[in-house]
């Protein structure tokens, strides 16, 4: 059932242009970073005189495009989230989903994965992307997997935020905006903390996590964040639709 | 007959309006039952909650026997559902979005081009499967929405004024849906076009103000028409107090051409004794018969208490 309802979000995503053109822009941005990428490396590492201060290709063009990732996902989840609720309480089609034989949580289930499932074939677009360098060099697979992994759960963190704030208004561009001005607070009040290390912000914020596994480590505590994050906001989202049927 | 359908002392406040009041009723197989009342009167609160839409503040609901609280999604499986605001994903092609309303009904895979066929062509869209829903006409657009309720062959069918925007021509073949469903499933209606009660359901329930004030056979509705009025004819009109003075009448209305409807305190005056005495009088009486009020009196009368 949560297949049924994710298969409608992703078909609905493509029958209008929306989807094609969010596609053909990110699949065109991480393109540009990739090259920009390759083509500055051997620039770069040929000025790079003592051996301390090369990098593996990997490494280099892997963190071009990872870091491109971030910021460009930040822009485009809230744009693809924002008529997952919204745009059915818009339109006034809530109670087709309600009708029928699913539950809330399948419902929202549903379109959390239908979102998530497009996210992470970009993510693993990027990562085949990448592997083509495997063809002129030895490339760290260890390294790229795991911040496939990492912005896996990174997207899946901005499509529950973008999901949430889609469930609170019927005006899909509010939706997006919210859900923009919540992940880069986020993302971005970090640096505000930085001269306090220990502060609690930096146990919140996504880019801390994040950084791990750009790092090219994968740590248990850094999962379990992101999870609890993505769970809470999608409890959110499953309270919020429920708290319609009872308010009205 | 087998009760699918049982609401008990449905209750909804919204702050503190009472939408519904303690409706109470229940629907038997192979029966068709319409919703009457004016705007506002509750009736698609009444409907939110049967299908599980809304929450009532308090009573119950049982459809086919499982409480749609308890166990909504076995419940749900038994409902087909068209709210006042058709719910269509306007975006999508007919048999696209009628193929999602199959697949979220658990309609098995083999079966489900079949279904979407049988669904258009009961609402007549077999023509339109290709076309975009948000450009169809309101009436097509509303087709669908009837299609999507019943593309699952459920037990209960719920429709909200389910021949808004239609033609005539689709009206009647619509008409001819319901009662066609009605047979082997029940059905709830909502409307505001009187007429259409008589012509396609065999109960009646009008709700005023989130009351139930009538609920009833289609005869018991007539029976309530017929009244205690009668229209007369008379050549020389006798005035108020002379015929109080000869039987126990409330009041006269004059209407066109001599003639008169008279109202009797009692329902069960006596006709006989009326023209024998409208006779030995002289009064000229040449027409007597029932007076009918219309639907829309008795639904005024209704409401209005
Ligand atoms: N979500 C809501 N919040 C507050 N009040 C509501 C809500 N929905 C309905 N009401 C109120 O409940 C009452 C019944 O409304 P309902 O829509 O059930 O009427 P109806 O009988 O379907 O009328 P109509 O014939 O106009 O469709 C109205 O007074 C309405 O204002
Ligand atoms: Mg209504």
């Amino acid at each position: 059932m949560i297949i049924n309802i994710a298969s409608k979000e992703i078909k609905s995503f493509f029958v209008t242009p929306m989807g094609w053109i969010i596609l053909a822009l990110i699949t065109a941005a991480f393109g540009t970073y990739y090259l920009e990428g390759v083509n500055s490396y051997f620039e770069v590492m040929s000025g790079a005189i003592r051996p301390a201060e090369r990098v593996g290709v990997t490494i280099y063009v892997g963190q071009t495009v990872y870091g491109a990732a971030f910021f460009l996902m930040l822009f485009a989840v809230p744009l693809m989230s924002m008529r997952l609720i919204s745009e059915e309480r818009r339109q006034q089609t809530l109670p087709f989903l309600f009708s029928a034989p699913v539950s809330i949580v399948e419902i929202v289930l549903g379109k959390f994965f239908g979102l998530f499932a497009f996210l992470a074939l970009m993510v693993v677009y990027i990562f085949l992307m990448l592997s083509t360098l495997n063809i002129w060099a030895d490339i760290d697979f260890g390294y790229l997997f795991s911040n496939t992994f990492g912005l896996l759960l990174l997207v899946g963190s901005f499509a529950a935020i973008g999901i949430y704030f889609s469930s609170l208004t019927s005006q899909p561009i509010i939706a997006a905006i919210l859900s923009f001005i919540f992940a880069f607070l986020l993302l971005g009040l970090e640096s505000y903390f930085a001269s306090q290390p220990n502060h609690w912000f930096h146990h919140v914020s996504l880019l801390k996590h994040f950084q791990t596994f750009s790092r090219g480590v994968i740590s248990s505590k850094d999962i379990i964040y992101f999870l609890l994050f993505i769970s809470t906001f999608i409890v959110l989202t499953i309270r919020r639709l429920d708290a319609d049927r009872l308010r009205g | 007959m087998t009760t699918t359908l049982k609401a008990l002392g449905l209750t909804r406040l919204f702050g503190p309006n009472k939408a519904v009041n303690n409706v109470s009723f229940e629907l038997s197989k192979g029966e068709v039952l319409g919703f009457l009342g004016p705007n506002g009167a509750g009736k698609s609160t009444t409907m939110r909650m049967l299908t599980g839409n809304l929450a009532p503040t308090d009573g119950q609901v049982e459809i086919c026997g499982i409480n749609i609280i308890e166990e909504p999604k076995l419940a749900k499986a038994n409902i087909g559902y068209l709210p006042e605001m058709r719910p269509l994903y306007k975006e999508f092609r007919v048999n696209e979005f009628l193929r999602i309303a199959a697949k979220l009904h658990n309609i098995p895979a083999k079966k489900i081009n079949s279904s979407i066929d049988i669904a258009m062509e009961k609402c007549g869209l077999t023509h339109m499967s290709n076309r975009l829903i948000e450009n169809l006409s309101n009436g097509y657009q509303q087709r669908v929405g009837i299609a999507q309720a019943i593309i699952h062959n459920p037990e209960i069918v719920i429709l909200d004024e389910p021949t808004v925007g239609l033609d005539p021509i689709q009206i009647r073949e619509i008409r001819k849906l319901i009662k066609e469903i009605g047979k082997e499933h029940s059905v709830i209606l909502s409307t505001h076009i009187l007429p259409e009660v008589e012509i396609v359901c065999d109960r009646v329930q009008i709700i005023d103000k989130g009351n139930l004030v009538f609920h009833g056979s289609i005869d018991d509705l007539k029976q309530q028409r017929r009244g205690n009025k009668l229209l007369v004819g008379f050549k020389k009109t006798p005035t108020l107090k002379k015929l109080q003075s000869l039987f126990d009448i409330v009041k006269i209305e004059k209407q066109e051409d001599l003639l008169h409807v008279i109202q009797f305190k009692n329902l069960d005056f006596d006709m006989e004794k009326f023209i024998q005495v409208c006779v030995k009088e002289k009064l000229g009486l040449f027409q007597v018969s029932p007076h009918i009020t219309s639907l829309e009196d008795t639904f005024v009368q209704l409401t209005n208490k």
